[in-house]
């Protein structure tokens, strides 16, 4: 990206500023926190974290006590200069847990709700497409109570959508519906991301949701944002790893394909001066895509692998060995710009007398690894 | 089959249940909204204001009424002498005391719907870009219909059959304030009146009949209408 390039770039750039204290009870919620925009991104921590009163306040809906929020520049909330924008005044479509649609009327009672709403704000999505993004039309004339979870959800985001909304708050979406429900409207979520260019705010304590929708994660527990940045970059943190669940630690990367060999169904990335083969069929030259290399399907060898069905096979040096239970490691390997996680028995690391700062092999099986487009 | 007397009565019983009813409505809206949405300084001697009809004896309130709106009373002297305006002992008066009777039993109907609205919806309506005014006629009201309902069908019954009250500050003037159950009572009190008080019960019981049933379909329809299902 040449400089002119650059600085256009960030001036089109939409920047979500959060400087705050809430108390309440015994509770505290301290957040400072700036993300870049547009995106999704994902608010992650457990249940009583203090995610849905921090979404609560962005929205206006709670009072913001002391600090302030911007959104592209503008002050929605400061406490100092007194200002406290109405939510009604905020523009900011709020997907809420548990719909809350109006039961008085129909789902197109509900969608016009919104969109005869919109005030002064510029209109970008037509009622047609957004009934038709939501998969909404058999469902127009429904009254609501008629409807399931899953249904009830995309007519809540199709309401909030109407607003023509400058940010969208989703609001654990996906909790109030049964797990197998939620495919149904999990793809409907993907959609929405890559049609508009509004800041999306995602809000969840399960990090299979974050992995398939959100580019920037924000770590949030006990009120406090405890790291923040690209999921590509966290990933491979030990402050995330303990919320996540031991199955589910490993390397994210997103990367563009930049070839593919079609007999095989196996597509590749470049990754620095390395190249990481994985299964991803009718896969397209320079689609992005987002990989989740877990550490349970990493290997580790100190020497050059011959004589294995392993399709990755990368060096790398072993930056950091840290313990995660009695008798399991995680093993940091750096390569270039990217580091893989690799989980390996204390023995191993005994037997293969692996030190920080060693050079060894990182083997991955390409049938193991599935890209996600992102 | 009924006499004249009779007729004026039941036509009177109705026309001043109606009334009150009517006149209530919008104060009854009004105050249970504030007392189901808001938490004030004050709130709970509103509260008990408006329920005190329930519990004192209607002749008490009948009293109160007298002393308060009678022509002698503060408020009632002002309104004579200013606009030449007569409360008691008048049809305007008897809707009064009837509406002051069956006000709580509008109040609570009401307020019960309200407070049954989820929040969240309030909410909701607030992020959609709907203010205060804009959510009470598009989202509350709406939604508390049912309850609005009920509660004129029930005050509306309580006024058919208030007595104490009324005959305290409006008397028992045929043909002006003779209610149904005022009727009785004077029928009672003349030696042949048995038949004719017989006949002014049986209507009373229909009436109450026809109002029960009325409550009932309406609470069906509604429930078609809006569903179980609060979303």
């Amino acid at each position: 990206m040449d400089g002119a390039h650059l600085t256009q770039a960030l001036r089109h750039r939409v920047v979500l500023e959060i400087q705050l204290r809430h108390a309440r009870d015994t509770f505290e919620l301290n957040v400072s926190m700036r993300c870049p925009t547009p995106g999704v991104i994902a608010l992650f921590g457990p249940s009583g974290a203090g995610k849905s009163t921090l979404a609560h306040i962005i929205a206006g809906l709670i009072p913001l006590q002391n600090g302030y929020i911007r959104l592209d520049g503008q002050t929605l909330s400061d406490s100092a200069l007194g200002i406290h924008l109405k939510p009604e005044h905020r523009g900011i479509g709020y997907v809420f847990q548990d719909a809350r649609l109006f039961p008085h009327l129909s789902v197109s009672g509900n969608l016009h709700f919104a969109s005869k709403r919109v005030g002064t704000r510029a209109v970008y999505v037509s009622y047609d497409e957004v009934v038709s993004l939501l998969g909404l039309e058999t469902l127009l004339a429904r009254r609501v109570h008629t409807l399931s979870g899953g249904e009830r959800q995309r007519v809540a985001l199709a309401r909030a959508l109407l607003l023509q909304p400058r940010m969208l708050i989703l609001d654990e979406p996906l909790a109030a519906i049964d797990t197998p429900r939620r495919a149904e409207v999990l793809p409907f979520l993907v959609r929405l991301r890559d049609r508009f260019s509004i800041p999306m705010l995602y809000v969840s304590h399960q990090y299979e949701e974050v992995l398939q929708l959100a580019s920037y994660l924000a770590l949030i527990d006990e009120g406090k944002i405890l790291a923040a940045g690209h999921l590509s970059q966290l990933s491979q943190l030990q402050a995330l790893q303990k919320y996540i669940g031991q199955e589910a630690i490993g390397s994210v990367l997103d990367a563009v394909v930049d070839a593919v060999d079609e007999g095989s169904n196996l597509a590749s990335v470049a990754l620095g001066e390395q190249r990481l083969r994985f299964y991803l069929p009718n896969s397209v030259q320079g689609q992005r895509i987002r990989i989740h290399v877990l550490a349970r399907d990493v290997i580790i060898s100190t020497q050059a692998p011959t004589g294995l069905s392993v399709r990755n096979a990368i060096l790398c040096t072993l930056t950091q060995l840290h313990d995660e239970a009695p008798d399991s490691v995680i093993a940091t390997l750096q390569f270039g710009q990217t580091a893989l996680l690799s989980r390996i028995t204390r023995s191993a690391v005994y037997d293969l007398q692996l030190k920080v700062g060693a050079s060894v092999w990182a083997l991955v099986k390409a049938a193991s690894l599935r890209g996600n487009l992102l | 089959m009924l006499t004249p007397v009779e007729l004026e009565a039941f036509k009177l019983s109705l026309w001043i249940s109606l009334s009150s009813v009517l006149c209530n409505l919008p104060i009854a809206i009004l105050i249970a909204w504030l007392i189901g949405r808001y938490r004030f300084t004050g709130r709970a001697l509103l509260d008990a204001c408006v329920h005190l009809p329930l519990v004192l004896p209607p002749v008490v309130t009948g009293y109160l009424l007298l002393m308060l709106l009678g022509i002698h009373g503060p408020i009632g002297h002002w309104l004579y002498t200013t606009f030449q305006i007569r409360l008691a002992f008048t049809t305007t008066g008897a809707i009064i005391a009837t509406a002051v009777m069956s006000f709580p039993f509008m109040v609570r109907a009401i307020r019960l719907s309200i407070e049954g609205i989820p929040r969240g919806l309030d909410e909701a309506a607030r992020t959609l870009g709907a203010g205060p005014i804009d959510r009470f006629f598009q989202v509350t009201l709406p939604l508390i219909v049912p309850g609005i309902l009920a509660g004129m069908i029930t005050a509306f019954a309580a006024g058919l059959g208030e007595f104490g009250a009324v005959i305290t500050f409006a008397s028992n003037i045929p043909g002006q304030t003779q209610t149904l159950p005022l009727a009785l009572y004077t029928a009672l009190q003349s030696p042949s009146g048995d038949i004719a008080a017989m006949r002014i019960a049986g209507l009373s019981v229909l009436l109450g009949f026809m109002g029960l049933l009325a409550g009932e379909w309406m609470a069906r329809t509604l429930r078609k209408h809006y569903g179980t299902a609060s979303c």
